[in-house]
């Protein structure tokens, strides 16, 4: 495959961001992810599908860093990525979101987004305890980056709110805020649009859209829904009980003899 | 006003002091609670512990002096100097925030994921070896704490307010000490609340005790946190330990007011910071107005119990407490 290459609607498609390298995950006897690999190139929306209990979730916990597979390499930005921890994946510029979203309760969606940049900020304890110089130009260059984030994504009505009283489809969008304020190299979205009516999906999808022109960010997504995947993505991985059985354009993968089989299910003589 | 009325008062006066002490205790309880689900019992004998260090350092004992003397036959108990109290102090806040360090090394890191019970097992056997640690390595006799803390009763107030009463009433008598264990406490709660609010880390320390898992997900160490929390709950009982010390002297005796701890937070919630205080005010307030209202009629000495069935009336009617998180179980 070409290095880079400029897709139709114009954006550019570059080099390798993220290698999977023969990835097998077991539970105890119970392999979930068998042999898996599959690569994620800088500037695409690359979906993994597959029908419940893929595996795909587990896929993107790998990729972040919350599970540890038995074999296998992952490869970051051309080096191969020794085991580790989620928050070192996190620093190393990796957000994700998560299937029955992880928010903060209990504290506000702007200090929810804030959280996103605790990456971002160096200042140490000593500095913040004191509220020194640095740890408060720190502060307000970090609100400033969240404020963009809460007006690219519609949210300023919400800022004060606790998150806790959000509605479920505003809960997931301040979650792609938390994680887009990381400002990522890579983007994991674990069923962004899962239980939502057809208008938030809408939104959602166009705010995913609008994330990956503006910012170039790298996205990974997982997504139940056929119709929407096949609209967003540039390459899709289809999983079936662990096994990758399809990769490719959303076309190829549509016209693939075991996805559909996998997908209609298949008649057993 | 009758003298009888303006008792009452210095006697709430009184309470609210000690209830501070009390509300300092139960927010070392709070804090980790909050953040790692961790009910810890040592916190009564980590503040024993760092007062313990505290006039250790400030002596210039030699920590271990028993066993190295009984090992090599020495004779060793003194450095021969003593450290000013402020380095003491700062001295004693590295000690306490190397144990917060070895306690989540040695211990917690190896529990992650156990059932609360197990978690609330391991630190009834660090309360005990931290208490052995400390009689090991400061000995076992009560020690007076002289940090330069004023005692005894304010004449001041005693004179300006004699004359409210008649002549029966000779003015408020409210102990400097606790005046200013009052102030210091203020001044504490109001910059760990800052800190947990404005900070980096203490947002971290936020999302850490709201969600583990989102936490990991925006590069949060949980280790990082817990050894931070403990470090502040270190913190808190070092001046619940100088405050406790410098009233009563250190002995180990000490550790028992963590008990008193378990009403306060019955009555506040484990999981509040402003609970912590209020109800270590009401528990201090109700404890003196009873004994001094009721416990003259039923023989006295009611101060023993009668913060615990205070909060056994708590729990009968508000089991999450006055400002606890309310437990709704879905069904």
């Amino acid at each position: 495959m070409k290095d880079s290459y400029i897709t139709p609607d114009g954006r550019t498609i570059g080099g390798v961001l993220m290698d999977m390298r023969g990835i097998t995950l077991r539970f105890g006897g119970v392999e979930a992810i068998k042999n898996i690999s599959f690569d994620i190139r800088e500037g695409e929306i690359r979906a993994i599908i597959g029908p419940n209990g893929a595996g795909k979730s587990s896929m993107l916990n790998v990729i972040s860093g919350f599970y540890h597979p038995q074999d296998g390499e992952v490869w970051f930005r051309g080096a191969k990525r020794p085991t580790m921890r989620p928050y070192d994946v996190a620093r190393q510029g990796i957000a994700r979101t998560f299937q029955n979203i992880a928010l903060f309760e209990g504290m506000s969606v702007l200090d929810n987004i804030m959280c996103g940049r605790l990456t971002h900020m160096k200042t140490g304890i000593f500095s913040q305890a004191i509220w020194h110089g640095a740890a408060q130009r720190e502060e307000v260059e970090n609100r400033e980056a969240v404020e963009r984030i809460i007006d690219f994504l519609e949210i300023q009505a919400i800022r004060k709110t606790p998150v806790g009283r959000l509605p479920y489809g505003l809960k997931k969008r301040v979650e792609l805020a938390r994680a887009l304020a990381a400002e990522p190299k890579l983007l994991l979205l674990d069923e962004p649009m899962a239980g939502m009516n057809v208008e938030e999906k809408e939104d959602m999808s166009r705010f995913i859209l609008d994330v990956n022109d503006e910012f170039g960010t790298t996205i990974a997504l997982i997504e139940h829904d056929m119709g929407v995947v096949m609209d967003l993505s540039d390459r899709v991985v289809v999983m079936d009980y662990g096994r990758k059985i399809g990769d490719g354009t959303p076309d190829e993968v549509r016209g693939n003899q075991e996805v559909i089989d996998a997908y209609l299910g298949v008649a057993h003589d | 006003m009758s003298a009888d009325f303006l008792y009452g008062i210095e006697v709430i006066l009184n309470g609210l002091m000690a209830g501070v002490l009390y509300a300092l205790v139960a927010l070392g309880f709070v804090l980790i609670f909050k953040a790692s689900g961790i009910f810890n019992y040592a916190q009564g004998v980590m503040a024993l512990f760092a007062a313990l260090t505290l006039v250790g350092i400030m002596e210039g004992q030699v920590p271990f002096s028993h066993m190295i003397n009984a090992i090599f036959g020495t004779e060793i108990h003194h450095f021969g100097w003593h450290v000013p109290a402020l380095l003491a102090i700062f001295l004693t806040l590295c000690v306490m925030v190397a144990f917060a360090w070895a306690v989540q090394k040695f211990v917690f890191r190896h529990l992650v994921g156990q059932e609360p019970i197990i978690l609330f097992m391991a630190t009834i056997g660090l309360a005990y070896f931290l208490e052995g640690m400390g009689d090991l390595m400061w000995g076992s006799d009560i020690k007076t704490l002289k940090v330069g803390l004023p005692q005894g009763g304010s004449r001041w107030i005693e004179d300006m307010t004699s004359g409210l009463g008649g002549d029966d009433f000779y003015g408020f008598f409210i102990d400097k000490l606790d005046m200013v264990a009052t102030v210091v406490a203020a001044i504490l709660v109001m910059s760990l609340i800052a800190f947990a609010q404005y900070s980096k880390q203490g947002r971290a320390m936020r999302a850490v005790a709201d969600d583990h898992q989102a936490a990991l997900s925006v590069g949060i160490s949980l280790n990082f946190i817990w050894v931070l929390v403990w470090s502040l709950a270190g913190l808190v009982a070092l001046v619940a330990g100088v405050m406790w010390g410098a009233k009563s002297g250190v002995q180990f005796s000490l550790s028992l007011i963590a008990l008193k701890a378990l009403p306060v937070l019955m009555l506040g919630g484990f999981t509040s910071i402003p609970g912590a205080i209020v109800g270590g005010l009401i528990i201090g307030v109700g404890e003196k107005l009873f004994e001094y209202t009721i416990g003259g009629m039923i023989g006295g000495a009611t101060e023993n119990w009668f913060a615990y069935v205070l909060a056994l009336i708590f729990l009968v009617f508000r089991p999450q407490g006055l400002f606890g998180e309310k437990i709704i179980e879905r069904v």
